[in-house]
């Protein structure tokens, strides 16, 4: 769980939407921030085994943060938000494996 | 043909940062590129944004960049943010891309200061959601304001300290800091107390520090061992050994940390020379005092070539661009080493204190080379145990390893697990360091579109300064 | 080191441990015959697992035809050659046309294959091309498709042959570079840093080195090393089965079951040699994104995490050499110009046939490396100047 920290106060906010939910947060932050701070803690789930993550270096060196923008395969501790953009898990990938 | 950029910088850090002012003073052209939306890199990184609330809780270190920044903005560099480097070549060319658009641009001399990434802490259930590294929580308070609730820091290392104390001025102490060093450690380290007094500034800092923590009632445990952390999917505990007991302690944020190594990614992909370095345990560029590299087209300045601290890599920007404007013709040598002299003098007193703490905090064993069911690959889920398998089955280096069982070969491209995989293979075939090696790094160093690399496919005049 | 200490007698001696070399390794082991491969790096390390590992019949060359659709006979029942399916997925391939003379083109080649007496290449027109790969550009007008053909994986084939030949005694020396080749009475006599190794038969499987060793043996053959490049894509949904191919452009474009899309295609980099090195073209590069994205719209944002090369000989005509040196029990196999994967297994099978049975039964005549003596002056690279115009 994430809070801003003590004396942080925010003025204005921008507004996306996370699978369809709208999130605000402050201008400037990354995806990855403002989705933490809205209490989103599983970004997406691996293509190898399913299992779920979230950001863990946020420098853009991990890849563990990806998620769609607007369409794009994305890093969200790189990505800036924007009023209106469209945020969403990247879909599960794997062709069911055919035996 | 237009003349290209005198010098290019990789990297806004104050290495960067101190090189491109450097040689802008001296008349060259410079261009300054970096991945982050503003100059600073990791230590000052959103500092000319920064709040009061931040500013008060980061300390007047991080308000130390804010200077530098400024310097920047009023100088002739041209700086280019948001840009990701994909490619070096060596002939000073450096193909980039910015929001899904590339672009390639030339430089006689290049200065690689990409600074370094958090040593990898591979241990049990390091994957999950909620565990991440300290220089993440770090940045998420220094770009957005925010902090974890309850978390638990886990590793070794000043800047577990440092972290620790600014999210107990930001009113979210940690339930508690758990440390791998043993007291073995600290006694060893003494022998490089003398030299270190030389930098006793910095030690009465992370003492202060210690002190902070303590008094806000932070438990700390040290000489732990057996850690692992739990949850679901989310992270929602972590257990560890300490003073002969098991502990248990409930959190969502499981920060790790190990301390930092060059990020090599870059000087790899030139087919730089490197070494492993058996004190930091991590590979760096070989330099010389310059900075300059095995190619004379390049140098390194910073924690690219070997960790030195935010007050080095500002000296090493210097001594760098000393070093490549005389190169390309703009300063004699005679010049170039009047000036650096004194930085470099100033340089070897900042780093008095590093044999101490490397060998005050070391990365525990288990971090190295991890228990066999421990993921060490994040992106494909290769654990210790793949790797040590691999071996047996002959292979001998981290290229080939790639073929047993696809470790390296996700979108991270080895970042995370490149050292483990050299550490294990190294141990199991009984093999140095540097004879297992490291991975092949070949652009593009951070995957991008097919439609950024077709842009590739008409050759452009290479940019020019005017 | 003393030599003598390290003598070895054996009946054929394979140089280079690639797959050729060591399918070759496994057919001759399988008919009794003592066999030494020696590999001066690791087996496998060049072009038999840096390939895109692409088991097609479609498109080749005619008299490759032939070899090729016996080796998919064999793909189709890996299991039974080394007891692993080399990871073959059994698909389809096609080659994508789209333009009017694209499709004529194909068409023609099609009559070609059949009149050679093959049926295994047929016109396939745009809506069954969409049926089957539903990915592709709209201006895809047809393609040319082979069902059947389809992918596998290099590493695990490397691995497996590898595994087969040490079952069945084959030594395999790596790190075993030929230094030096001479003829002892009727046998030959190689060395290397460690070993000297006298056998009748000496079999050249060694790839992009194929002509220096060929050299070292009196046979002088105009081969070219160079460095095809592949990239790879982070995972994607999954969107298409089979291999696509263009008519007329350098591609070939595959998505495998984890997700990750395969880009190579014939763009070159260079190849040195001397340092097992490759330098990418990253134009080469570029040029293949762009032709990837005219095929598969798809791809527009799909994102490269990873380029790389391995190095491959190449001959003038774009076919291998397999057969018979100058001199006595001299073999040569090598040249497979970026295509020799799927053919390694009945390659094997048919240079044990030329060193046992000493003939074929398949027809190999067009390799025969006798092509290059006519007009030869004994200079390689003039022999390379006069096939490449
Ligand atoms: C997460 C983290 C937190 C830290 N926190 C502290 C701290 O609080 N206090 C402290 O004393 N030390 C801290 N350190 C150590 C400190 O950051 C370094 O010692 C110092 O900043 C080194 O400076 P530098 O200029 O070499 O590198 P950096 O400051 O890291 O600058 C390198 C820059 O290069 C850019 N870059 C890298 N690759 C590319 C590319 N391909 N394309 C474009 N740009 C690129 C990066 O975005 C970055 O901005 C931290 C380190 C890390 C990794
Ligand atoms: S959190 Fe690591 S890349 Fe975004």
């Amino acid at each position: 769980m994430f809070k801003l920290m003590e004396g942080e106060d925010v003025q204005d906010s921008v507004t996306f939407l996370f699978e369809n939910q709208p999130v605000s947060a402050t201008p400037g932050m990354s995806v990855a921030a403002a989705l933490l701070a809205a209490d989103v803690s599983i970004f997406r789930q691996t293509p190898v085994s399913q299992s779920a993550r979230g950001p863990f270096c946020m420098m853009g060196a991990c890849y563990d943060c990806l998620v769609f923008v607007d369409g794009m395969n994305v890093q969200a501790c790189m990505t800036k938000v924007r009023d209106g953009m469209k945020v969403s898990r990247v879909p599960i990938i794997n062709k069911d494996i055919e035996t | 043909m237009n003349d290209p950029f005198d010098i290019i910088v990789i990297g806004a850090g104050p290495a960067g940062i101190s090189a491109a002012l450097e040689a802008d003073h001296h008349g060259a052209t410079v261009c300054l590129l970096d991945e982050q939306a503003s100059a600073g890199g990791q230590i000052y990184r959103n500092v000319s944004q920064s709040t009061s609330a931040r500013t008060k809780v980061l300390g007047p270190d991080y308000l130390e960049g804010g200077k530098m920044v400024r310097d920047l903005e009023q100088s002739g560099v041209v700086h280019r943010t948001g840009v990701t480097v994909w490619k070096v070549g060596q002939d000073g060319s450096v193909a980039y891309s910015k929001e899904e658009t590339a672009a390639q641009i030339k430089g006689r001399h290049i200065i690689i200061a990409n600074g370094a990434t958090e040593r990898p802490t591979p241990l049990p259930g390091w994957t999950k959601a909620g565990a991440m590294t300290v220089g993440a929580a770090q940045i998420l308070m220094k770009s957005a304001g925010i902090v974890p609730t309850d978390a638990v820091l886990i590793g070794s290392g000043p800047l577990l300290y440092l972290v620790a104390q600014q999210l107990v001025s930001a009113g979210a102490p940690p339930k508690a800091v758990i440390e791998t060093q043993t007291k073995k450690d600290l006694l060893g380290a003494t022998r490089h107390l003398v030299p270190a007094l030389k930098g006793w500034k910095q030690l009465a800092k992370g003492l202060q520090l210690i002190a902070a923590i303590r008094m806000a009632g932070v438990p700390r445990f040290t000489a732990a061992t057996n850690i692992a952390i739990h949850g679901e999917d989310k992270v929602d505990r972590v257990s560890f050994d300490a003073n002969g007991k098991s502990h248990s302690i409930q959190t969502t944020s499981a920060l790790l940390h190990q301390g930092v190594v060059p990020n090599t990614q870059i000087t790899r992909s030139i087919g730089l020379k490197h070494v492993y370095n058996a004190q930091q345990h991590c590979f760096h560029p070989v330099t010389d005092a310059f900075g300059q590299s095995s190619n004379s087209v390049f140098s390194i300045a910073g924690d690219g070539a070997g960790i030195g601290g935010a007050k080095v890599a500002a000296l090493s920007g210097k001594i760098s661009a000393l070093n490549a404007v005389c190169q390309i013709g703009i300063i004699p040598r005679g010049i170039c080493e009047t000036r650096a002299a004194p930085l470099l003098k100033k340089r070897s007193s900042e780093l008095a204190i590093r044999p101490f703490l490397d060998a005050a905090y070391p990365p525990p064993t288990d971090v190295l080379r991890p228990a066999d069911d421990t993921i060490i690959c994040r992106c494909e889920e290769v654990t210790a145990g793949d790797i040590r398998r691999f071996a047996s089955l002959g292979c001998k280096g981290p290229n080939q390893a790639k073929s047993f069982g696809r470790p390296g070969m996700g979108p991270c491209q080895g970042r995370y697990c490149g050292l483990t995989v050299t550490q294990i293979l190294a141990h199991e075939t009984n093999q140095s360091h540097d004879a297992v090696g490291a991975y092949r790094i070949r652009a593009p160093l951070k995957p991008i579109t097919l439609k950024e690399l077709a842009s590739l496919e008409t050759p452009k005049e290479p940019e020019t300064a005017t | 080191m003393n030599p003598k200490s390290n003598s070895i007698t054996t009946e054929t001696i394979i140089i280079g441990g690639g797959l050729h070399g060591l399918s070759t390794a496994l057919h001759l082991a399988m008919r009794g015959m003592t066999v030494v491969v020696l590999e001066k790096d690791r087996v496998g390390r060049h072009a038999s697992s840096a390939n895109a590992g692409g088991v097609r019949r479609l498109g080749r060359a005619l008299p490759e035809v032939p070899l090729s659709v016996a080796s998919a006979d064999i793909w189709q029942n890996m299991t039974d050659l080394v007891d692993d399916d080399c990871g073959f997925v059994s698909s389809f391939q096609v080659k994508l046309a789209d333009t009017q003379t694209h499709m004529d083109q194909l068409r023609e080649r099609a009559k070609q294959v059949r009149a050679i007496g093959f049926e295994h290449e047929e016109i396939i027109d745009q809506q069954t091309l969409r049926d089957l790969v539903p990915a592709v550009s709209k201006d895809c007008i047809g393609a040319l498709a082979v069902t059947g053909d389809g992918y596998a994986n290099p590493f695990q084939t490397v691995r497996a042959f590898y595994t087969k030949c040490i079952e069945l005694g084959v030594v395999i020396h790596q790190g075993s570079g030929v230094e030096n080749i001479s003829r002892v009475a009727d046998d030959w006599s190689v060395r290397t840093a460690h070993h000297t190794i006298t056998a009748r038969n000496i079999v050249n499987c060694s790839g992009a080195w194929g002509g220096k060793i060929a050299a070292m043996l009196g046979d002088h053959l105009p081969i070219d090393a160079r460095a095809p490049m592949l990239m790879i894509t982070e995972k994607m949904p999954h969107f298409m089965d089979g291999v696509a191919g263009a008519q007329g452009i350098p591609l070939s474009f595959k998505q495998f079951p984890n997700g990750t899309v395969l880009i190579g295609g014939g763009n070159v980099g260079n190849a040195y040699l001397e340092t097992n090195k490759t330098d990418l073209d990253y134009q080469g590069l570029a040029l293949s994104a762009a032709t990837a994205r005219r095929y598969f719209p798809i791809m527009e944002n799909a994102k490269i995490v990873r380029c790389w090369a391995g190095i491959e000989g190449f001959m003038p005509d774009n076919i291998p050499v397999i057969g018979k040196g100058r001199q006595d029990n001299v073999f040569h196999s090598f040249g497979y110009s970026a295509h020799g994967y799927q053919m390694a297994p009945i390659c094997g099978k048919i240079l044990s046939e030329l060193i046992i049975d000493q003939g074929a039964t398949l027809p190999i005549d067009a390799f025969d490396p006798a092509r290059f003596r006519k007009n030869s002056r004994e200079n390689g690279s003039e022999s390379i100047a006069e096939f490449a115009s």
